[in-house]
């Protein structure tokens, strides 16, 4: 049985759609990655899921437990990490985890064993004490992720858990979080629009404008693909584009910025052609495998979201 | 009961409540200043001899005045939890929205009581003599008068989604119910339009039913004005209907 199933899920805000009918199951112990820019409805399916939203029509079950009319069952058998830090800064780091476990009605004894377990699997017992207003934002993620699994739960879902922190502290998040799966066997269902992380996704749906535009394996998803990505920057991309389609038949895309992009079978061949035929001059040209970015790009003629690779440089 | 849920959602707004120190201070010298600053001021002028004293009139105002803010403010906490998203964790956690309106409620309630309740110390130091007895009932009535104003309080709270909404809440709404409260001048020769916005005013059935106790040998214009069996059963009926509101206010959307 899957541990999330979902089917024709749709949400309206005032008659505007976010989520225009979704449907996806995740199957125990998978990571799951939900991909698409910003406003695609990401947040908003992750909020039924976790029953803090009720959908306009469809269904959906986690853990075997109806979101809509059994929310109590739900929310006890997952962990939330949520986009936002979500802690009370006027209190202590271990004051904070305590204050879940209350809330998960743990006894005092199972909650001072929890707390000590996770705050020493995050690196965090030392500081335990100290006010959380103090820590730095790659320590609130870490402390956040430890509060989302005190209570052990089945599935933990990471609404974008590595928004606003720098490449190094990413990089040590997920290296974390991919070591208390390995731990603990969860089933993780995130969310992010840096297709590198996704790409630790067991499998990924591509989310955008509200629906499910693939849904496979980041393997399978770039195959599909079958070829290259070429990149050309030229003297004048709008003629470039015109004589790649009329004299070689190719369908090139126009990047935000400048340059164009092409996917091409073999690259190593039809880069030497191109070269030789274009009579607009050619700057440069960049020739790369396929990644999660193209395949996005291969199916919406969009890039993810222009200004989050700014504000990544 | 999930006790342990409602434990630790009291116990958290208390550790906040005693570890702002600004807060604190307000909480100890607001009415103070208003008792001997603008009470001690008005008494010089207001020629009230004959009906006793304004200063020993103002202190039952004044304990409403303490529970109103003590309670609106304690419930700011809610808006504060949504904006800095800590709302959330509440919320997704397995508790029940019923759970966390009776957490804040008992939380804003007991403070708001410390707070009203301590001002019974200055009674004595303004000649006010009061028994063991009155001060029991009074406990009980600042009591259940901060628990009807926290549910009023969370009632807003859960509507609000900035903190300068709360602002607004302050200036046309909190401000105007301790005015028109009866605490600072008595309502009976109000003009109309004044006179019937006290009596929509559940402050102001709080703050007569103090004076009962409080000014029970005054006489005059000074003293109580309404029934004290009239002033409990509007307070109980407020409290009721304001909880109820606000635990539907925090169903999911």
């Amino acid at each position: 049985m899957p541990v999330i199933e979902v089917r024709d899920l749709v949400k309206n805000y005032n008659g505007i759609a976010a989520v225009r009918g979704v449907s996806f199951s995740v199957e125990e112990g998978e990571t799951f990655g939900f991909l698409g820019p910003n406003g695609a409805g990401k947040t908003t399916t992750i909020n039924i899921l976790c029953t803090l939203l009720s959908p306009t029509s469809g269904a959906a079950r986690v853990n075997g437990y109806d979101c809509m009319t059994e929310p109590g069952r739900v929310r006890s058998s997952i962990g939330l990490v949520f986009q936002e830090v979500t802690l009370d800064n006027e209190l202590t780091a271990y004051e904070n985890l305590k204050f879940h476990c209350y809330l998960y009605n743990m006894t005092k004894t199972l909650t001072e064993k929890r707390i000590e377990e996770i705050l020493d699997i995050v690196g965090l017992w030392e500081r335990r004490n100290d006010f959380v207003k103090n820590f730095s934002g790659g320590m609130k993620r870490r402390l956040e992720i430890a509060r989302g699994l005190l209570h052990r739960p089945r599935v933990l879902f990471l609404d974008e858990p590595t928004l606003g922190l720098d490449p190094q502290t990413r990089s040590r998040v997920w290296q974390f979080i991919g070591g208390l799966k390995k731990k603990e066997g969860n089933t993780v269902f995130m969310t992010t629009h840096y297709m590198d992380e996704a790409e630790v996704c067991d499998r990924i749906a591509f989310i955008d404008n509200g629906n499910i535009i693939a849904c496979d394996t980041p393997g399978n998803l770039k195959n599909s693909l079958r070829g290259d990505t070429v990149y050309l920057k030229t003297d004048d991309d709008e003629r470039a584009m015109e004589e790649l389609s009329k004299k070689f038949a190719l369908d090139a895309k126009r990047l935000s910025g400048a340059g164009l992009a092409l996917v091409v079978e073999s690259a190593e061949k039809v880069i030497p052609r191109i070269l030789d035929g274009l009579t607009v001059g050619v700057k440069e040209v960049n020739l790369k495998k396929p990644s999660l970015d193209d395949v996005f790009l291969h199916l919406t003629g969009r890039e993810i979201r222009d200004e989050d690779r700014e504000n990544r440089k | 009961m999930p006790y342990r849920a409602i434990y630790v959602i009291v116990l958290r707004d208390f550790k906040r409540f005693f570890r702002q120190r600004g807060r604190l201070v307000t909480t100890v010298a607001r009415p103070l200043l208003w008792l001997f600053i603008v009470g001690m001021g008005l008494t010089k002028v207001i020629d009230v001899k004959a009906h006793g004293s304004y200063l020993q009139f103002m202190l039952p105002g004044v304990i409403g005045m303490t529970v109103l803010f003590s309670s609106i403010f304690s419930t700011i906490s809610v808006v504060w939890d949504r904006e800095f998203g800590f709302l959330r964790e509440m919320l997704v956690s397995p508790v029940s929205r019923l759970t966390i309106v009776a957490g804040k409620l008992l939380a804003g309630t007991s403070l708001s009581l410390f707070q009203g309740a301590a001002l019974l110390f200055v009674a004595p130091f303004i000649g006010l003599s009061m028994s063991i007895t009155d001060m029991a009932v009074m406990v009980f009535l600042i009591a259940l008068v901060s628990f009807s104003l926290t549910a009023f309080g969370l009632f807003i709270a859960a509507r609000l989604t900035s903190l300068e909404g709360f602002n607004v809440i302050m200036n046309f709404i909190v401000l105007p119910m301790f005015f028109l409260s009866g605490a600072l001048y008595p309502v009976e020769n109000l003009p109309p339009v004044l006179r019937h916005l006290t009596l929509v005013n559940p402050l102001s059935y709080g703050v007569d039913s103090f004076k009962h106790i409080m000014l029970s040998r005054q006489t005059g214009a000074l003293r109580a004005e309404f029934p004290l069996s009239l002033d409990i059963i509007i307070i109980g009926i407020f409290a009721l209907v304001m909880t109820l509101l606000s635990s539907r206010a925090f169903e999911r959307r």
